[in-house]
């Protein structure tokens, strides 16, 4: 990692896509998350560190109310996706994930055929009219997931048998499909070679340029290289969020420097 | 955070000794290994026992039942003599019904003595015990074929019999010249003649089909009875049970497993699910009798009935195991399909689901199979006992019309005195294993062949 290039990060100024403002999440009566206040924006890759259990993938999953498969878990406090609630009653969470799309940590494949993994989505939200277009979606949506050469000549084999990376890209072109406007990502590279891990941060920055990308990661290295933005979670608090190349070279609270440097965690 | 450095400081503790050489075991390593093989040596013991117990089972079933398999025939050249059958001559179908088969008795005892005739057997034997080796079915089964082909009365036809049960036990060594000696059924003189006939070729062992397909029998006739109607009777049984166990206990489970929210009503659900799994089937039978044949008045020893009281008692084994396979789909394909946008129907219905399919196959195989060797609750809502003698026509008379199952079916023979029953109940219960050891084949294999495709 060449620490020289993190100043250089050029931050634009985007508009606010997804913003957060007093959001507490409990699971049962612990307190997972813990007012925290943060702004997304669009067309930008923003980071979300911190050592394990700090709260970073449930703050993440609540982005797309992933959350509420869990029954124990309450949220509090305003999301809001370009302006509008999601946690509105009136909001169905099914539609809002058609919108806020997730790729996960593990690689998880529908055991289906590598065309029915991306023409899912499209599918069951009624994105093609016929086959043909359906066929230009997952055409479209595995070349922006950066496996199409690879799986182009067997679409129909399972999407199961592919190598975790593929796989993971796989997961990365599915979730492309149904053309989000924001795509969560949790742990995307933690299963996977450090080989597959730079396609998939490649790709992560190619994908900046149609999306606000949001992503968590272990890796300090990882959200210097693709990221724009970066949030450092610390026992459900929020300690810090600013430019990448400002947190990572000049963090102004004393657990973000420890943390990376190398001290707590 | 761990820091190497921390330990504490001050003489670095000795590691301890474990015996002297590697090469000598210690007392406490000798100990080890011999309660290792101790306990080894139980496990191949309980192993060898269980194997001898299943040999002794098998080869039991397999000596006593394969007899049912086999039945004595007596070939007759008989003629259908008009002045007996057709008294007017103008084959009026009333008129050839009108005669009982005690009407048709004169025939088989002139068949009997035309046969000894004709072979030159030398026996003592009034016409009337010459016919008594043959079965009591016999004049029934002469008077359906005339019946059924009033043109033929006046000729000679050829006939394959049923011999008697106490002759076909002889010829299958069951019975015996000693053991007869106080049998009014059957004397040494006919004993002689059955083994002239049967030198003959007259009379002989063949495989029987019927044993395979007809009903059951009144108890003068074991060598007539057979399982087919009742293995009708379990078939619509088991339609009934899977018309309505598998879509109920399936939907049941889902909607536990994928939809209901935690609490204590589920709770209680739940509970008595896993309780129901284990009520005794009698239990099942009685309310069966109370609910669907007392307070429904749905007829009695109808499958329909049994079908809906087996449903009552496959139901929970069927939730069980398909909430188990339900619980198996890995949590990350339902995050997979709700992350691309799905419902969460549609990510039941579109993955979990079919990943799901054949352990809920498995499990609903197992449950039909432990359904069909159940005989409790029947006996509580009448479907044992002799009851169908001919197999149902149409669907609603296989649901309907009384019928018994096979396993009553075998209850009932086992019960009867005629050893020759015994027999068949033997028989039976080879059909009915191997109806449950294909079934439960057919459930291993659909689970090795879908295992675990993510």
């Amino acid at each position: 990692m060449n620490d020289m290039t993190l100043m250089d990060k050029t931050v634009d100024t985007q508009k606010i896509k997804i913003a957060a403002k007093d959001v507490n999440v409990y699971y049962g009566d612990s307190h997972a998350i813990k007012d925290v206040n943060v702004e997304i924006e669009d067309k930008t890759v923003t980071a979300f560190i911190g050592p394990s259990g700090c709260g970073k993938s449930t703050f993440l999953r609540c982005l797309n109310r992933m959350n509420d498969t869990i029954d124990i878990c309450r949220v509090k406090g305003d999301i809001l996706l370009d302006g509008e609630d999601i946690y509105d009653k009136r909001v169905d969470p099914v539609q809002l994930r058609a919108k806020v799309g997730m790729v996960f940590q593990k690689p998880n494949p529908f055991p289906k055929s590598i065309y029915d993994n991306v023409a899912y989505g499209p599918r069951i939200h009624g994105l093609a009219k016929n086959k043909a277009e359906l066929d230009e979606i997952v055409e479209k949506s595995l070349r922006r997931g950066a496996i199409w050469n690879e799986v182009k000549d067997r679409l129909d084999a399972p999407g199961t048998g592919l190598s975790g990376g593929q796989q993971q890209r796989l997961c990365i072109a599915r979730a492309v499909a149904t053309e989000p406007e924001v795509l969560l990502m949790d742990e995307p590279c933690s299963a996977l070679d450090p080989i597959a891990t730079a396609q998939v941060e490649e790709l992560i920055d190619e994908l900046r340029a149609s999306y606000s990308v949001v992503i968590v990661t272990h890796s300090m290295q990882q959200a210097a290289r693709v990221s724009q933005k970066t949030a450092f979670f610390h026992l459900g608090n929020l300690v810090e969020f600013g430019p990448t190349g400002q947190i990572f070279t000049n963090p102004e609270d004393s657990r973000t420097e420890s943390y990376i440097t190398g001290r707590i965690g | 955070m761990t820091d190497l450095s921390q330990s504490p400081a001050g003489a670095a503790p000795q590691p301890r000794k474990h015996g002297g050489s590697l090469l000598e075991k210690t007392p406490r390593t000798k100990k080890r290994n011999a309660s290792e093989a101790r306990f080894k040596a139980y496990g191949i013991a309980a192993i060898t026992a269980g194997l001898i117990m299943l040999l002794i089972l098998v080869t039991t079933i397999v000596g006593k039942g394969t007899g049912a398999f086999q039945q004595t025939f007596v070939t007759l050249k008989v003629e259908l003599l008009e002045e007996k059958l057709d008294k007017k001559g103008n084959r009026d179908i009333e008129d050839i019904k009108k005669v009982t088969t005690f009407g048709y008795a004169p025939i088989i005892k002139a068949a009997m003595e035309a046969a000894v005739a004709e072979y030159g057997i030398e026996t003592s034997l009034k016409p009337k015990e010459l016919a008594g080796i043959l079965s009591k079915d016999v004049a029934a089964q002469l008077r359906d074929y005339v019946i059924a082909n009033p043109d033929q009365i006046g000729q000679t036809v050829e006939f394959r019999f049923l011999a008697s049960g106490r002759v076909d036990g002889y010829m299958k060594g069951r019975v015996s010249r000693d053991s007869i000696e106080n049998d009014k059924n059957i004397s040494p003189a006919q004993l002689d003649l059955v083994d002239a006939l049967a030198a003959a070729g007259v009379l002989e062992k063949t495989f029987n089909l019927d044993f395979i397909t007809g009903a059951d029998a009144s108890d003068a006739r074991p060598e007539a009875a057979g399982i087919g109607v009742s293995m009708l009777g379990s078939l619509f049984m088991m339609l009934v049970v899977l018309a309505l166990a598998l879509p109920i206990g399936v939907a049941a489970s889902i909607y536990l497993e994928e939809f209901a929210p935690q609490n204590w009503l589920t709770d209680l659900i739940e509970v008595n699910i896993s309780n129901l799994a284990a009520v005794p089937s009698i239990v099942f039978g009685i309310l069966g009798l109370a609910v669907f044949i007392n307070y429904m008045h749905l007829p009695t020893s109808a499958p329909l009935v049994g079908g809906l009281v087996l449903t009552l008692m496959t139901l929970p084994t069927i939730i069980i195991s398909t909430r188990a396979s339900l619980k198996s789909v890995p949590p990350s394909i339902r995050d997979a399909a709700l992350g691309v946008g799905a419902s969460k129907m549609q990510a039941v219905f579109h993955h979990v689901l079919p990943l799901a399919a054949p352990g809920i196959l498995t499990g609903t195989i197992i449950g039909l199979a432990q359904a069909l060797g159940e005989t409790a609750p029947l006996l509580l809502i009448g479907m044992v006992g002799f009851i169908a003698s001919n197999a149902p026509e149409t669907l609603a008379d296989g649901l309907l019309a009384p019928n018994s199952a096979m396993p009553a079916q075998i209850y009932e023979w086992a019960k009867r005195a005629d050893p020759a029953f015994y027999e068949r109940a033997w028989g039976g219960i080879i059909i009915l294993l191997i109806f449950l050891v294909t079934m439960n084949t057919l459930a291993v294999i659909l689970r090795r062949r879908f295992e675990r495709r993510w």
